[in-house]
């Protein structure tokens, strides 16, 4: 049987990174520009932005048959993210009781290329909420540790910001932030008369060119379907294409990797084996350095799969806690309607792909009763229409009075609706907020025993569910944005969610901040890697992507993936050079 | 005439020959369907999917005309923009049926009971009322909030039509001109128009403050 015939690649790499997302792009991008040979295995396709063959962005609705709707991708059809939460042929489980939505990118670049460009840095406090609050860990390094690295990613990647001095938010190395919307100037206004700040946001969207590669800003609120001047962030067209023109990267595609493989006498990782997705081809490479960067789950689920004799808990899994701590931000919303914005003068207010302001958390965990911290991010404006516009007019028309001062019956048909439609449109405006959870060892990803997906590999069972604390941050969510939507004399829309459904609480994984599950520390009993992400059971073993986390902040962490991945690229080139790996 | 019979006077009966058994035995020769221009970024199964839904039906032609009607009372043609058969509403209505299946029962279901009820009341299915009718039969379930009971499902119906309509008239090229939204181009956004701020008594200086 030929299939079964596993093909064995001759070329010993210096690496071998699985994964091309933020952390496996960047180890990419740091090592073959020290001038390594390095193998990125990624499980989808190629994609760049930049080809035509792939560009969805600056098309309109009707371009698309079911005009946008998310009918085969979470995002809906302009999204440029090739994968969900459901993906055909790679199932997962869920522990009865528990849940975990557990979202892939099967693509060059991973996540990287739909995402929200959130670039916040860690703050000092958030490397030390274990001593802070006396629940959870600390992490084995500090913000000192990293800021040389977020420099250095600010400026190779490019940011936009502003220089606030907020405690815990540290300031970056800024291009300008682009000005506030009007609905975003009447929230700030709104908000900080009830004490609640807001701040330009941080973005990884180039408001000014940073170099001949990449372009400027063009304002069409798009990033998620990826950008053909690549002026945002993803790793497929800012660290991976750049990667491949240095000469010493070879890209492999549709590459689903296995396991890890080990030699059993030294212990040492020795390379991969992966099966070609198309032809279904098993492959082994062979590396010096084997570096994850699959995502949380799945870098965990490959080091849990990756048994051996030597290794029976699975590589890198002495302590036994691979796997564990996973943790994704908390997450609810709210929208509303703004009477004052009915009627609004058009004009162009695209801007860029995401809020230009947002609330970073403001308020002292001590005083409240519940332990971490979350931020805000708006929306709102005059967007371009998509799948679903107009849905639900029913809920509000009858709130509203008509341009003759009178009330009318919600819903209704014709002239009249037309009319209303006109008028409220630009006048909603959304809130969503994002905390930090207390990561916990109950919640957990592990092998099922009774599930292989459609190449043979055993695949992950979850077991997740949201605690008191995660449930009153929720609350204290909701209470904040109906302050807010009150504040500027809005209507919130739909029902506040009460105790019963966790006050609106997203169920894990929805966020897709997911951390934590190959967590790094000092002692090597209660963790799977050092604090430069490399195994303490296997030296030339490491992990780039956002298992190592201890925690996550009330901030999205691509940034602190990218700049952590760096600084363990850095270690891995010392490393090779004192001859230690 | 339909184009089977089409043929045959045609081909058959120009040359005088009678219609034989073996020429009423040939299927009707299916209308060549050409393939969709697909958005690009289409994953494989994404390319497959779109290509065997184009030109798939799911309403049949009585069902279809009685949704065009709907469609034309919710978004008439006024002033400003024409109505919604106009920009193509019912035919993308009748794709998110074959695309997402879920709404099939709901909207046949919701078309028959349309059409019960209107022969309860006035003797004729929908389509074949009076103009007059028809609006006095959408009175009834267009406004949730004042519905007899005996028109929930009826409300629950019209609400999803709405739904459909506004959606599908609002993405079309017609909808987005009469929005007047003018955004998805390259631009510069320099924030918000001076003549704006001033309306709302707002300020970029305020706002550094």
């Amino acid at each position: 049987m030929d299939l079964f015939q596993i093909k064995k690649a001759p070329t010993v790499y210096d690496a071998v990174i699985v994964g091309s997302g933020a952390g496996g792009g960047m180890a990419a991008y740091m090592l073959t520009k020290a001038g390594a040979k390095v193998l990125l295995l990624e499980a989808g396709g190629y994609f760049d932005p930049a080809d035509p063959k792939y560009i969805t962005q600056l098309k309109w609705p009707y371009e698309s048959p079911r005009r946008g709707a998310s009918t085969t991708r979470p995002g809906g059809d302009f999204d440029a993210a090739w994968g969900g939460w459901d993906i055909e042929g790679e199932p997962y489980s869920s522990k009865p009781g528990a849940e975990f939505h557990w979202f892939r990118s099967r693509m060059l670049g991973g996540r990287t290329n739909h995402w929200g460009r959130i670039s916040m840095r860690f703050g000092p406090d958030d490397f030390r909420r274990g001593s802070i609050s006396g629940v959870g860990d600390d992490w084995p390094i500090g913000y000192d540790d990293l800021k040389p690295f977020y420099d250095r990613v600010d400026k190779l990647i490019g940011v936009f910001g502003s220089v606030e001095n907020f405690p815990n938010e540290p300031d970056g190395i800024f291009l300008p932030p682009p000005k506030p919307r009007l609905h975003e100037l009447m929230l700030k206004k709104a908000a900080k008369g009830i004490g609640v700040p807001v701040i330009p946001s941080r973005l990884s969207i180039l408001t000014q060119p940073i170099n001949k590669e990449r372009g400027q800003c063009f304002y069409c609120h798009q990033c998620n379907r990826g950008c053909q001047a690549y002026a945002d962030f993803s790793s497929s067209s800012v660290l991976c294409i750049p990667a491949l023109k240095t000469g010493n990267l070879t890209l492999q595609n549709n590459a689903m990797v296995r396991e890890v493989l080990t030699d059993q006498k030294t212990g040492l990782a020795t390379g991969v084996s992966y099966v070609d997705t198309i032809t279904m081809q098993e492959v082994s490479v062979q590396a010096k350095t084997v570096i994850l960067g699959a995502s949380t789950c799945e870098s965990a689920r490959l080091l849990l799969n990756s048994k051996s004799a030597r290794f029976p808990n699975g590589l890198a899994n002495s302590s036994g806690v691979v796997g564990k701590y996973l943790n994704d931000s908390t997450g609810a919303s709210r929208s509303g309607f703004v009477p004052a914005l009915m009627d609004r003068k058009r004009y162009n207010e695209d801007g860029v792909g995401g809020m230009h302001v947002f609330t970073p958390w403001w308020l002292d965990n001590k005083k409240l009763d519940f332990p971490r911290g979350y931020h805000i991010e708006y929306g709102g404006g005059m967007g371009m229409p998509g799948y679903g516009f107009g849905g639900g007019i029913e809920a509000l028309n009858g709130k509203i009075p008509g341009r003759d001062g009178k009330m009318k019956p919600a819903g209704g048909y014709g002239a009249g609706l037309k009319d209303d439609v006109r008028r409220f449109y630009g006048a909603y405006i959304g809130m969503s907020g994002r905390g930090e959870p207390v990561p916990l060892e109950s919640n957990y990803c592990e092998i099922d025993p009774n599930s292989v997906d459609k190449y043979g590999i055993p695949t992950l069972r979850f077991h997740y569910k949201w605690a008191d604390a995660e449930i009153k941050q929720a609350k204290h969510m909701q209470d904040t944005f109906e302050e807010i939507i009150h504040a500027m004399g809005g209507i919130p829309m739909g029902n506040k969610p009460g105790p019963e459904q966790n006050y609106g609480l997203a169920p894990p994984g929805r966020i897709i901040h997911e951390v934590g599950a190959v967590r790094m520390g000092n002692d090597p009993n209660k963790s799977a890697l050092n604090k430069f992400q490399q195994a303490h059971d296997v030296k030339n073993l490491f992990v780039v992507d956002a298992a190592p986390f201890v925690s996550q902040g009330d901030k999205n962490v691509t940034w602190t993936i990218l700049a952590s991945s760096m600084r363990t690229s850095e270690y891995i080139i010392d490393q090779v050079k004192a001859k230690s790996i | 005439m339909k184009r089977r019979d089409t043929l045959k006077a045609l081909s058959f009966s120009s040359f005088g020959l009678a219609v034989g058994p073996v020429e009423e035995a040939v299927p009707e020769p299916k209308p060549k369907v050409v393939p969709p221009k697909l958005l690009a970024g289409r994953q494989k199964f994404e390319a497959e999917r779109d290509t065997k839904l184009h030109g798939e039906k799911f309403f049949t032609p009585a069902e279809l005309q009685t949704v065009t009607i709907l469609s034309d009372i919710i978004i008439p043609a006024d002033a400003k923009s024409g109505s919604a058969s106009q920009a193509g509403v019912p035919a993308f209505i009748d794709f998110m049926m074959v695309d997402q299946p879920a709404n099939q029962t709901p909207m046949r279901g919701g078309l028959r009971w349309l059409n019960t009820k209107c022969v309860n009341r006035y003797g004729a299915p929908f389509a074949k009322c009076t103009k007059a009718q028809q609006i006095d039969m959408v009175e009834q379930i267009a406004y949730p909030g004042k519905a007899t009971p005996d028109m929930t499902q009826g409300v629950a119906f019209f609400t999803r039509m709405r739904n459909f309509v506004l959606g599908g008239f609002y993405t079309s090229k017609m909808g987005i001109d009469d929005l007047g939204y003018v955004g998805n181009v390259p631009n510069n956004w320099e924030g918000v128009p001076a003549d704006v701020l001033k309306q709302y008594n707002l300020s970029y200086d305020e706002e550094k403050k």
